[in-house]
């Protein structure tokens, strides 16, 4: 039984991320993440609420009917996340301002609708949960790596506290404002999955053509 | 009329829903292969974008926003304040005109309805079409403005999408290194476009 919940929880991280694999989720990925301090609280709040989600949804999973599954599951993702959007409001109002309309944009998360449809649907809630909470690791982990990169080397600081001390105020590290600004989140996911496919070597995707080598010495010159 | 003028261009170029908030990337990067299919789910974004943003726009003002319900004129209205049911409102009102446009689509115009195929309930959960309601409540547009930015959302979506499939179904008979092949390279291809976008960003209208 516990490898079972280890294998639910841990592999979504590396092995099939969310992100990096099955391209779902990548929206908030991208806009939030140059700053850590609210990478970190959009992690916690996707995290919840794929957990919380998935759980409900598997426990009326019997009773929904097929035909309006997908309608059933969205009230009950907009419901969670409305909780989580105000309990931020609540309590982190300052946060919750510069995440501005990407709390919402949880619902058209793919990946909590894609683990509502393809996991909770089918197994109990216990499971369900494991799993929401697995996938928002594996979500948390690319975004967290995003944060830190763009942070630490576009503004110098981490959590807004400063790590290197910057040209302005009389430091010696020239900050790189290209990390701050939106494109250099596309870059950094490329690469991150150039990586992780080099190391994990069956997650390339095949080429639709291949290229084919010069047929003799001769031929080239 | 230069307001709403402005406020197109803007919504298509310097403030591109795929290309400088990142919103409706899943279906962006997945059904980016082929032009054709590119171009079918453009056209259906903006179709379900011209509806939908005005629709929600007359949802939250006479409904939702704080004192919205005082025109029914009952005592002790005028302090209700629903905003908070905001998100679970404008998912329900786009799935509901998402599904009433496919059963139309599918009476009167099937040509056009076998064209959009799949993309049509898929749209239900682009980000691109509820970021829009969401923005435009954020920025207090009105009626004809909403109107407005839908449209310009969606044409600036559709372009995105079409002119990335361009770009890939040409990339496609490149020599990519192995890890990069496919989504990788398309990440870097996006990256690319949306830095040829931010150039849009000085423009002041």
């Amino acid at each position: 039984m516990s490898t079972k919940i280890k294998e639910v929880l841990f592999k979504p991280v590396f092995d099939e991320n969310p992100i990096v694999l099955q391209i779902l989720g990548i929206c908030s990925a991208l806009a939030v993440t140059s700053s850590l301090k609210v990478s970190v609280v959009m992690c916690i709040a996707l995290t919840l609420v794929t957990a919380f989600s998935s759980m409900l949804i598997s426990i009326i999973r019997k009773q929904i009917p097929g035909s309006i599954r997908i309608i059933v599951q969205m009230t009950i993702i907009a419901s969670v996340v409305i909780l989580v959007d105000q309990i931020l409001k609540a309590v982190a109002y300052d946060i919750s301002k510069q995440l501005s309309v990407f709390v919402g944009l949880i619902i058209t998360n793919c990946i909590v609708m894609g683990r509502a449809e393809a996991y909770a649907m089918k197994n109990p809630p216990i499971a369900s949960f494991l799993d929401g909470i697995g996938n928002g690791l594996g979500y948390s982990v690319i975004l967290l790596i995003l944060a830190f990169i763009r942070e630490l080397f576009g503004a110098g600081k981490l959590f807004g506290f400063e790590i290197f001390a910057v040209v302005n105020n009389g430091g010696w590290y020239v900050p790189n404002g290209l990390l701050l600004l939106p494109p250099s989140a596309f870059f950094l996911i490329g690469l991150l999955i150039w990586a992780l496919r080099s190391w994990k070597k069956d997650q390339v995707e095949a080429p639709d053509f291949k290229i084919s080598p010069n047929s003799s010495e001769g031929e080239a010159v | 009329m230069e307001h709403y003028l402005s406020l197109f261009v803007r919504s298509v170029f310097i403030e591109n829903m795929a290309l400088s908030f990142f919103l409706g990337m899943c279906t962006f990067l997945a059904i980016s292969k082929k032009i054709q299919a590119a171009l079918g789910l453009g056209i259906a974004v903006i179709v379900v974008l011209v509806i939908t943003v005005p629709a929600n726009s007359l949802l939250y003002t006479y409904l939702l926003a704080d004192g919205a319900l005082a025109w029914t004129g009952i005592d002790g209205m005028e302090d209700v304040d629903l905003s908070f049911l905001g998100l679970i409102s404008y998912i329900g009102v786009i799935a509901a005109i998402v599904q009433i446009m496919e059963m139309f689509l599918d009476k009167f115009v099937p040509a056009l309805y076998n064209a959009l195929g799949v993309f049509l309930p898929l749209i239900t959960v682009n980000c691109a079409i509820l970021g829009a309601s969401l923005f435009m409540v954020e920025r207090d547009y009105d009626l004809a403005e909403s109107t407005v930015y839908g449209l310009g959302a969606g044409v600036g979506w559709a372009l995105a999408i079409v002119a990335l499939a361009g770009i890939r179904e040409k990339l496609k008979y490149s020599d990519v290194p192995v890890g990069l092949q496919g989504l990788g390279i398309t990440f870097i291809t996006v990256g690319l476009m949306s830095l040829g976008f931010m150039s849009f960003g000085g423009i002041d209208l």
